[in-house]
């Protein structure tokens, strides 16, 4: 390699033309410094509540804690448990599953099988706009439709509604997304072969999208298992157990935990902090249950 | 040609409206569910007008701007004003709070972290989502309030001459349930959404536009500044307008770590300040008749404040978004 030859008034030519210096070198720097540490910030919220949860959590949390209600139990007691409120939320987030989750596929299924253009957009905007309600509105729609309209009384039904209304929106739009992402050629191949439209989606279409969409039911699931707010206007909670969700209050596990940690004394906020384990012990099972489920998703692996 | 064709078309053209006839009754099951799902968000409307009218007519003060909240007292006096105060500016701090990181986050996933890392580290930032707002609640009035004290007093004592962090009164020595410590609870709970919008987004940036700005001797910020930043700019903002969404409309984290008071304080280290989320889910309990009427009137403004916000969140997307394919 030959040097450039000296000339006046040209400046030497860089030695070193890959390394930046100065000012913009330095920029880069401050900026891949900070964007590490948003990361960091991100993470310790992260890791101290779930640190809090299972460290405290632990105290309380038990065979015993499973397996006892709240009857009788007063703040100062140390013992009490959660079982009334794991059944309550159990058949509170089944019924409300039972019923968001046919809908909101059918729903979907018209939005990407059949709608037209304009009616889809709308239907799909409207529902986009759903899924930001905010939960307590979902709970007091359901107090003025259920209790004040039709003079029936709190029970887990009124608070499986509420939460449906949260779910309905997150199934329509994921199920959505998992019909798109079969391939065309498969409803052709079946058209092709004489297959009705109908019988097409219902053995081919949902069948192939069903790992996908279950994913996304699972994640409604997960979400709205950890609500409070609407069970407050329509559960109302109890220390009893009442397995039927038809009549009367009932408990559920983030009513349990809003309870107690609302208490001043420490044998409730242990049990408000070993129930908040139980919690996050079902969400993070679901989540991790549909993280499995889409690695095993033929459509998904991208 | 035509003539030859005739044939083939013939057996198809007969056998047309029988195969209609066959198709309909799925597409009008599916069509009926889509339009229930509409019906539902006009009958969440509906409902909560309807029965929100008998307080708005028994309030003997103005909704919009009183503020106590004594709706079962004779006669009843109550507003909505501080509580919409105390949403807006708890929302507003946390989301001040939690966007620069939230951005952050999404560009490190996307343009920093080692490939393989990266989903991983996003499923990570995900499940910080996962984590229910009653455990976030719980977390802040038994962690949180007792660590931030100390910070707080600290702001109050050397930024104390910026109106908003001031403490004129002492408050911040003996009591930590301000504003400050809900937007910072809100701020947690807002960004794992701002950072999930934002990455999808990044992610879409042009390839190409990355590797013309790196060709021209751009440093990876100086890249991630003017290829990838730009185009997104829409996106993220969306992303932020969820957030708000998000962070108006969360009741127990912010019911557990606030106290109940009625003032429009705008000292934000002081204990003081109300959501309306968070005093429905307060006063529910004891609430009489026209209390209940009153805090649904009170929810019906928490629902037009959301839906405006969430309208034009996703109005953003969308026109940021890329022509989607719709319906087949």
């Amino acid at each position: 390699m030959t040097t450039a030859p000296y000339q006046r008034g040209v400046a030497a030519p860089d030695p070193h033309p890959w390394r930046m210096r100065g000012r913009r070198a330095f920029v880069d720097r401050l900026a891949t410094v900070a964007v590490y540490l948003a990361f960091v910030i991100a993470l310790v919220p992260l890791v101290a509540v779930v640190w809090y949860t299972v460290g405290r959590g632990m105290a309380r949390f038990g065979s015993n804690f499973l397996t006892h209600s709240m009857a009788g139990v007063g703040p100062l007691d140390r013992n009490g448990g959660a079982y009334h409120a794991i059944l309550g939320t159990v058949e509170q987030v089944l019924l409300a599953s039972a019923i968001s989750v046919p809908l909101g596929l059918l729903a979907s299924i018209y939005l990407n099988e059949y709608g037209g253009h304009k009616m889809t957009t709308i239907v799909r905007l409207l529902v986009d706009v759903m899924t930001g309600i905010p939960s307590i509105v979902a709970g007091l729609f359901v107090f003025a439709f259920w209790v004040l309209a039709l003079h029936k009384g709190f029970s887990g039904f009124a608070g499986a509604m509420a939460l449906a209304v949260l779910m309905l929106p997150v199934v329509v739009r994921t199920s959505e997304e998992m019909l798109r992402l079969v391939p065309d050629a498969f409803r052709e191949a079946a058209y092709a072969l004489g297959i009705p439209k109908w019988r097409t989606i219902l053995s081919i279409v949902l069948p192939t999208a069903s790992t996908g969409i279950t994913t996304g039911v699972m994640l409604a699931v997960a979400r709205v298992t950890g609500e409070t707010a609407p069970l407050l206007l329509t559960v109302f909670g109890s220390q009893y157990i009442n397995g039927n969700p038809f009549r009367g209050a009932q408990s559920g596990l983030p009513l349990l935990i809003f309870q107690q940690a609302s208490s001043a004394y420490p044998a409730a906020i242990d049990r408000a902090w070993a129930a908040a384990f139980t919690l996050i012990l079902i969400v993070v099972a679901l989540y991790v249950g549909a993280r499995l489920l889409t690695r095993r998703d033929a459509l998904n692996r991208r | 040609m035509s003539q030859a064709l005739a044939p083939l078309n013939a057996p198809d053209m007969v056998s047309a409206p029988r195969r209609v006839r066959r198709v309909e009754p799925f597409r009008g099951i599916t069509l009926a569910a889509a339009l229930v799902t509409l019906a539902i968000l006009l009958a969440i409307a509906v409902f909560l007008v309807s029965k929100a009218i008998p307080a708005l007519r028994a309030d003997t003060a103005s909704f919009l701007s009183t503020r106590a909240w004594q709706p079962d007292a004779t006669p009843p006096v109550f507003g909505v004003a501080a509580l919409a105060f105390g949403t807006v500016l708890s929302s507003a701090l946390a989301l001040t709070m939690a966007v620069p990181v939230a951005v952050g986050v999404a560009i490190f996933i996307v343009e920093y972290a080692p490939k393989r890392l990266a989903n991983w580290l996003g499923y990570a930032v995900d499940l910080l989502a996962a984590v229910p707002s009653v455990v976030f609640g719980l977390w802040g009035v038994y962690v949180l309030i007792p660590h931030i004290t100390g910070f707080q007093r600290w702001l109050a004592n050397w930024f104390g001459w910026i109106p908003l962090f001031s403490d004129p009164d002492g408050h911040t020595q003996t009591a930590s349930r301000s504003i400050f410590v809900a937007a910072v609870v809100l701020a947690i709970m807002v960004l794992p959404i701002v950072a999930a919008v934002s990455r999808e987004v990044l992610r879409q940036a042009d390839p190409a536009l990355k590797e013309a700005a790196l060709a021209l001797g751009a440093t990876r910020w100086e890249m991630v500044r003017t290829a990838v930043l730009p185009p997104s700019r829409s996106g993220i903002t969306g992303g932020v307008m969820l957030g708000l969404g998000r962070a108006l409309g969360e009741t127990i984290a912010v019911a557990l770590v606030l106290g109940t008071s009625f003032s429009i304080n705008w000292h934000i280290l002081t204990p003081g300040g109300n959501t309306i989320a968070a005093n429905i889910a307060n006063y529910f309990a004891e609430a009489g008749p026209t209390g209940r009427s009153a805090l649904i009137a009170t929810g019906l403004v928490l629902f037009a404040m959301t839906l405006f916000v969430n309208t034009i969140a996703r109005a953003v997307i969308y026109r940021g978004a890329p022509r989607r394919r719709v319906g087949r």
